[in-house]
């Protein structure tokens, strides 16, 4: 019994994971402007990943294993805001304009 | 009755199957992105996808040790989107006025840029 809620959960985080991975990869193909893109990436593109570990984690049944895969996951959503704003800033500071549809700059107060 | 080994069997096939698709759209952006930060955040973007991978690949074979080679994975993919944020940085303003009618080519561009500084 025990082995059939593991394998359930298992088999549910890796397609919600999975499924995570692919919207954010549609986003990155469809949104419009660089730091929309980033919006999708680096949000739903971590917690994809993320889910993917715990299920790894989850499916060992070992409890050293799990909670590497848990120390994985919580890296993974420490870095992700860190490069994403790097990069975004990066981008900015050099002169990539924002899309056409954006209302706001805060950067540039207009 | 089905047992627990195809139900994870089944769903980690599946998942394979949404991480090719979520791979083969992240590549068109790599290709096509018109700019270099687009490309970056792309390849960003891929390192998470390959991490996916490698934890689908691990729930597959039941070889745990996968799990390590994906956090490793992660570190080096932060490092190499930082390395790849200092570079944009670095590499100056592409709108400024002595590498505006560069802009638009790749080498010009860098030249440009690095003798503007």
């Amino acid at each position: 019994m025990m082995d059939y809620i593991v394998a359930i959960a298992t088999a549910l985080l890796l397609i919600l994971g999975a499924l995570f991975a692919l919207s954010a990869a549609i986003g990155l193909v469809r949104l419009p402007d660089l730091y929309t893109r980033m919006h999708s990436a680096s949000k739903a593109g971590t917690v994809g990943s993320g889910l993917l570990l715990f299920a790894a984690g989850l499916y060992s049944e070992d409890p050293a294993i799990l909670a590497r895969a848990i120390a994985g996951f919580i890296f993974l959503l420490l870095t992700a805001p860190v490069s994403a704003h790097l990069l975004a800033r990066a981008a900015h500071s050099s002169g990539y304009d924002l899309g056409g549809i954006s209302v706001l700059d805060d950067i540039q107060k207009r | 009755m089905i047992t627990s080994a195809a139900i994870v069997s089944v769903a980690s096939s599946a998942a394979l199957v949404i991480l090719g698709l979520a791979l083969l759209l992240t590549v068109w952006r790599v290709v096509a992105g018109p700019t270099l930060p687009d490309r970056i955040l792309a390849l960003d973007m891929l390192t998470g996808i390959a991490i996916g991978f490698i934890a689908v690949i691990a729930v597959k074979t039941g070889f745990s040790l996968y799990i390590d080679i994906a956090i490793s994975l992660g570190l080096v993919g932060f490092l190499a989107t930082v390395a790849f944020a200092r570079f944009v940085l670095s590499r100056g303003n592409v709108k400024s006025p002595s590498s505006a009618p560069a802009a638009k080519q790749g080498t010009k561009t860098r030249r440009a840029g690095r003798k503007r500084r």
